[in-house]
This record gives C-alpha cells, sequence and structure tokens, in this order.
C-alpha cells in the first residue's frame, strides 16, 4: 500500500525536519487539515471553485496524430487547460479554503517557473488576501510573463538571491519568511515537496486529475485503468496528482520524467533520481542530489518548474520500491518534443510538460496500449525559450 | 563531566555563547577564533558547521556559510582541525549544524568524532524533539554529546515543558519570531515572553539568542536568563578584520561590559 503514515512517512521518506520555530504552524496544519478538507462546506467550496474558477473537468483528449507517430493510443490530460495554464492552481485553491478557515490573513509562496506563483497570486486574488511570493533571481529573468503576471495580481515578488538563485533557494527565502511571520502567515507550498503534512495534503488537492482520468477513460474506453501515465517530475505535484488513484493499482505502470538538463553525467542537470541520495531537503527526508559531504547541489534544467535538486518523498518512496519508472530527459530533447507537440497536435506545452511527451521515445510500449501523458501546463510562459531556442 | 554541565554548576548569570562559522573568514581561521573567544572571557563556544541551505538563517550567517563552503571547509576537514584544540581551549564547545551534513558524515561517526577531538554538545536546528527521540538520543547518551533543543515565542508551554524533559544542558530561547540576525534593541513583547519562560522555573538553564548584539542586549536578555549567544554580530566583526584576535577580545571586552 502506498500512503502516508501517521508520522508523515512513506516508506523511509518524509517526516517534518523543520526548525522548531516553525513546529506550530506545521503541527496547526497537520492537526487541522483533514477534519477540514473533509468537512462538507470545505469540499462544496473547493469541488465549485475547480469547475466554475478553474474550468474542471479538463478534458482527456485523444491525441490522434501523437498515437500515429508512436504507435500507441495516446491521451493528453489538459491541465494545460486550467486557468493560469497549469495543474498548479488546483492545490492553490485548495490551500487558499484552508488557510482562510485557520483565520490566516497573508500568504507567502515560492515559485520557479512562477505557474505556481501565478496560481498562488490568483486564488489570493480571489479571496482578498495579502500575497508575497519568493522567486530566485535568475527564474525572474528567465520567467518575465509569470513575473509581471504575478504583480497584475496585486502579489508582491522577492528575489532570492542566494544560492543557485532558483527555485530551492526560493523555498528557502520561502521558509525564512514564514519563521519571520509564523502567526497571521500561511505558507502555500507549490509541489508535494516540505514536512509532512504538505507532500501528502498537495497530493490530495491535485488527485483531481487522475480521478478524473478514471471516468474519463471509462467513458472513452470502458476501463478505468491505463497502462502507463507518464507526468514530469519537478517535486512531483502534477505527476502525485495524475499517478494518485494508481498507486496501489500495480498494473498501471507510473513514468516520472525528470529533467536531465544538459545531460545526466553533465554536472548541469536535475535527474533527482539519477544522481540524489537520500537526506534531507526542505524538511522532508527525500532523494536530492548532493555533494559527499551533504550539500546541495544545484540544479539545472531548462525548464524552471523542474530546475529543483529534489524530488518529492512519495517519489522517492515509488522509485525506492520500484513502483515508478524515472526516465531522464535531456534540455535538447524536450525542446524537440514541445515543437513536435505543436506541430502534431497544435498544442504548445509548457517545457516542464514537454518532458513527459519526450518520454516517450525513452519508455517500451504496445501498439494497443493506452498511455496518458499528463500535459502539466501551456507553453505561454516559455515563448522567450522557444524563441531563444529556434530550431522551428 | 561534561563541560557544559560544569559551567552551569558554577556560573548561573551572563553566560556569554559566540557563534562562528568553520572556515569563515578563512579555512584555518577555526582554533585562532576559538582561542581568541576563550581570551576575550567568553563563556562557550559555538562552531558553526557550514550547510547550502541554512532556513533558520538570515543574510550574514548565510554568507559566512557560502564564504567557508567556497573556501573549501567540509566536515571531515573541521574535525582534523579540531584534533588537539583541548591542549589550548578548556571552555565548553558546542557544534551547530543542519542535520543533513550530519547524517551524510554518519551520525554515529559524527558523534565519536565529537567525542574523540572534545566537542560537548550540538545544536541541530532542523532535528525534531521526537526524531531525536526516536532515532538519535541513545548514541548522543552513549557519547555524552548533550543535545540543545531550540523554543521560540510560539511554542506552547506544553512544548516548553516537553523540550526541558528532554533537555539535560542549556535551551536555546530564539528571542523573537525570527532568523538569526542582529536588531537593534530588544522590545517588549520580547520581555513579556522571556519573563513568561523565566516564571516556568525549568530545570534547565536558558541562554537567549537571535539578534543579541552589544552589551545592551547581551544584559537585557541575561536579566531575564542565564545569558546569552551571539551569532550574527560576531560575524560581522571577523569579517573585515585585520587582526582576528585583537578584534575579537575588544568585542568581547565591550559585550561584557556592565
Ligand atoms: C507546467 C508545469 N509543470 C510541472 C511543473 C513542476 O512541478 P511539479 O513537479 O510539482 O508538478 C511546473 C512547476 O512550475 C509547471 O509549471
Amino acid at each position: 500500500m502506498i500512503r502516508v503514515d501517521e508520522k508523515g512517512f512513506y516508506g523511509k521518506f518524509g517526516g517534518a525536519y523543520i526548525p522548531e520555530m516553525l513546529y506550530p504552524n506545521v503541527e496547526e496544519l497537520k492537526e487541522n487539515y483533514e477534519a477540514i478538507m473533509a468537512s462538507e462546506d470545505f469540499q462544496k467550496e473547493f469541488r465549485s471553485l475547480l469547475k466554475d474558477y478553474v474550468g474542471r473537468p479538463t478534458p482527456l483528449y485523444l491525441a490522434n496524430r501523437l498515437s500515429e507517430k508512436y504507435g500507441a493510443k495516446i491521451y493528453l490530460k489538459r491541465e494545460d487547460l486550467c486557468h493560469t495554464g497549469a495543474h498548479k492552481v488546483n492545490n492553490t485553491i485548495g490551500q487558499i479554503l484552508l488557510a482562510k478557515r485557520l483565520g490566516k490573513k497573508r500568504i507567502i509562496a515560492e515559485t520557479g517557473a512562477g505557474q505556481h506563483g501565478v496560481a498562488t497570486a490568483t486564488v489570493c486574488a480571489l479571496m482578498g488576501m495579502d500575497c508575497t511570493v519568493y522567486m530566485g533571481e535568475i527564474d525572474i529573468a528567465r520567467q518575465r510573463p509569470n513575473v509581471e503576471r504575478m504583480k497584475i495580481l496585486g502579489a508582491k515578488v522577492v528575489p532570492a538571491t542566494s544560492g543557485s538563485k532558483t527555485l530551492k533557494d526560493a523555498t528557502n527565502e520561502a521558509m525564512r519568511a514564514w519563521i519571520n511571520n509564523p502567526v497571521d502567515t500561511h505558507y502555500i507550498i507549490g509541489s508535494v515537496v516540505g514536512p509532512h503534512p504538505y507532500p501528502e495534503m498537495v497530493a490530495r488537492f491535485q488527485s483531481v486529475i487522475s480521478e478524473e482520468i478514471r471516468w474519463q477513460l471509462k467513458e472513452k474506453e470502458g476501463r478505468e485503468n491505463p497502462d502507463i501515465v507518464i507526468a514530469c517530475v519537478g517535486g512531483g505535484s502534477n505527476a502525485a496528482g495524475a499517478f494518485y488513484h494508481y498507486y496501489n493499482t500495480p498494473e498501471v505502470r507510473l513514468v516520472a520524467a525528470e529533467a536531465a538538463g544538459l545531460g545526466v553525467s553533465s554536472g548541469k542537470s536535475a535527474a533527482t533520481t539519477a544522481l540524489g541520495t537520500p537526506g534531507i531537503l526542505h524538511g522532508s527526508k527525500t532523494i536530492l542530489m548532493q555533494t559527499e559531504d551533504g550539500q546541495v547541489v544545484e540544479p539545472h534544467s531548462i525548464s524552471a518548474g523542474l530546475d529543483y535538486p529534489g524530488i518529492g518523498p512519495v517519489h522517492a518512496h515509488l522509485f525506492d520500491i520500484g513502483r515508478g519508472e524515472f526516465v531522464a530527459v535531456e534540455d535538447k530533447d524536450a525542446m524537440a518534443a514541445g515543437i513536435e507537440l505543436s506541430r502534431l497536435e497544435g498544442i504548445i506545452p509548457a517545457i516542464e510538460s514537454a518532458h513527459a511527451i519526450y518520454a516517450l521515445n525513452q519508455i517500451e510500449y504496445g501498439k494497443d496500449d493506452i498511455i496518458v501523458i499528463n500535459l502539466s501546463g501551456r507553453g505561454d510562459k516559455d515563448l522567450e525559450t522557444y524563441i531563444k531556442w529556434g530550431g522551428y | 563531566m561534561n563541560r557544559i554541565h560544569y559551567l552551569f554548576n558554577h556560573k548561573k548569570e551572563r553566560v556569554l555563547s559566540i557563534y562562528f562559522t568553520a572556515g569563515f573568514p578563512n579555512l584555518e581561521d577555526t582554533v585562532s577564533i576559538m582561542e581568541a573567544i576563550q581570551a576575550g572571557g567568553a563563556d562557550i563556544i559555538e562552531i558553526g558547521v557550514p550547510y547550502s541551505d541554512p532556513v533558520a538563517d538570515g543574510p550574514t550567517i548565510q554568507d559566512s556559510n557560502k564564504i567557508a563552503l567556497d573556501n573549501g571547509m567540509t566536515m571531515k576537514l573541521l574535525f582534523e582541525q579540531l584534533i588537539g584544540f583541548r591542549a589550548k581551549i578548556h571552555l565548553p564547545v558546542v557544534l551547530m549544524g543542519y542535520l543533513n551534513p550530519i547524517i551524510q558524515f554518519g551520525m554515529e561517526e559524527f558523534c565519536q568524532k565529537c567525542k574523540e577531538v572534545g566537542v560537548d554538545g550540538l545544536i541541530v536546528p532542523d532535528l525534531p524533539m521526537q526524531q531525536y527521540l526516536d532515532e538519535y538520543k541513545a548514541l548522543f547518551d552513549q557519547f555524552g554529546i548533550v543535545n540543545t533543543f531550540l523554543i521560540s515565542p510560539q511554542t506552547s508551554e506544553k512544548r516548553i515543558r516537553e523540550i526541558d524533559e528532554n533537555t539535560d544542558g542549556f535551551i536555546y530561547m530564539v528571542s523573537s519570531h525570527s532568523i538569526t540576525g542582529a536588531k537593534a534593541e530588544i522590545s517588549e513583547e520580547q520581555i513579556t515572553y522571556f519573563k513568561r519562560v523565566e516564571e516556568m522555573n525549568l530545570k534547565n538553564p536558558r541562554l537567549i539568542g537571535f539578534g543579541i548584539s552589544d552589551s545592551e542586549t547581551f544584559s537585557t536578555a541575561s536579566k531575564y536568563s542565564n545569558g546569552a549567544i551571539i551569532g550574527s554580530a560576531f560575524i560581522k566583526v571577523i569579517k573585515d578584520s585585520k587582526n582576528l584576535s585583537e578584534d575579537i577580545q575588544k568585542y568581547l571586552k565591550g559585550v561584557k561590559a556592565q
């Protein structure tokens, strides 16, 4: 059984390794999130916002030309059609409703690609809450449109200037900000990372993805289970959402596409399971890229959302027990897959999601297999990167 | 007897603990900084093991961590530098470090090295109490290493009592809800918190840290506890120092002046 235990562990991974200053906040969340999420009033508001505001259910689209090219029946789960352009908003809607019920007044968040930042700024505008987003200086430069979107939505964007100046450092800054403002502030973490209960809580908010895949596939194919689900993994929230209802269905293969950057062995990579070892990052025991001395290695990926040296503890567990198949996709291959999908299906994917598309080249399957690829986001935010890359 | 216990048995007021980052400002400064801290009249030396992602630390200590790592400091090298330091230093020495580098080194080997070189205690800010009790306490006890927990203004009375129960050394009171870094003064709100904890009559002595920087903040903190810990302000002193020994002693003299 893959599920979190009462101490917050998935097998060997998880837990809450946090400074005592954060203990009251994390404890408050841990004590309350399940009851709040289970309450009828929460579910009603959450479901209605997912439907009318986010635009759920998102389509499960049979990609005919892609299927023909790869020789399998390939469906795309269209999270790119969510309001704000990626799956991230499923989680921010859930967490803002939770924060409101905990009586919080301010929201902080970290962001890599800016998608989670935009999704957070969006729900803060919706709920009239004060919003501050921490973002690495390098990401601010490469995801300019999202920075401006956050500002239009009324959020304050604070550059993280330490370390690699990307997602890891933005997360450090957000944690520090939470230590500095523990009483009235809720920290909306954007992926299935961080101290327990975040990984499980975020996964549950994202689990609507596989909940929908099940009934949509049943409608289209007469069966709830595809043969393979593929998703990209930065921290792993879209993957956790797409895998969630299949964790304990062993006949469904779960494929996680990590970012190999310039190549797994190039020293410029974010392929966590290929390069990482067990350790502690951002409050949980997981697999992370680190030196022998336990210093966190600065990752690299062309995609800001995958540019993270760890993965969520549930993915570390899937990897550890062999439940997940992990592939590493290089920058150049992801870019080519992004352009290929644009040409074949008229869908420009986020570069993160393009990693999941390319994974089709790295796994085995038969022509009758049904494959669902979680298309986590759209490519609008990446236009500048596509333009610079060229090749189209 | 562990030097931390010995210290608090003999000194209950104005205990001064000084934090610095190993490998900062220069790789080989570790023992000479310790000597200067001792010569300057501090009571405890707290050596920071640098880490790439110090989430509980403000910009000053973040910078010192980064520079120390760039200088080439590692856990292994630190323990090599510490061999023989007990010939010169009699003060209690506490290592402060984040959990990941310690578990990569190996907790047992780490405790063993601490004992071998003469380190008395540990502060691991991201090691939660439950994990400590479940996984590591037996090891710490076996090697005679004193563990220190933090509390903050948000820590509940119940939790403070639990921490007190599971501590045998001193409690590190974080002075406000904040990361490390020097502030100008101590507020009324902080003093209310200091008094509240003082009135709990804990069995362990308490040192107040974060935001302590000079004789005034040291004296105020000491009024409501057994003493204080200075980190960021000390890092600033050694950062641009041309004569570490002299500057450290001069600074400590100033802090201790009543
Ligand atoms: C479109 C998209 N996909 C994937 C990710 C990676 O996050 P996760 O692994 O949590 O799904 C991001 C993060 O910003 C994203 O914007």
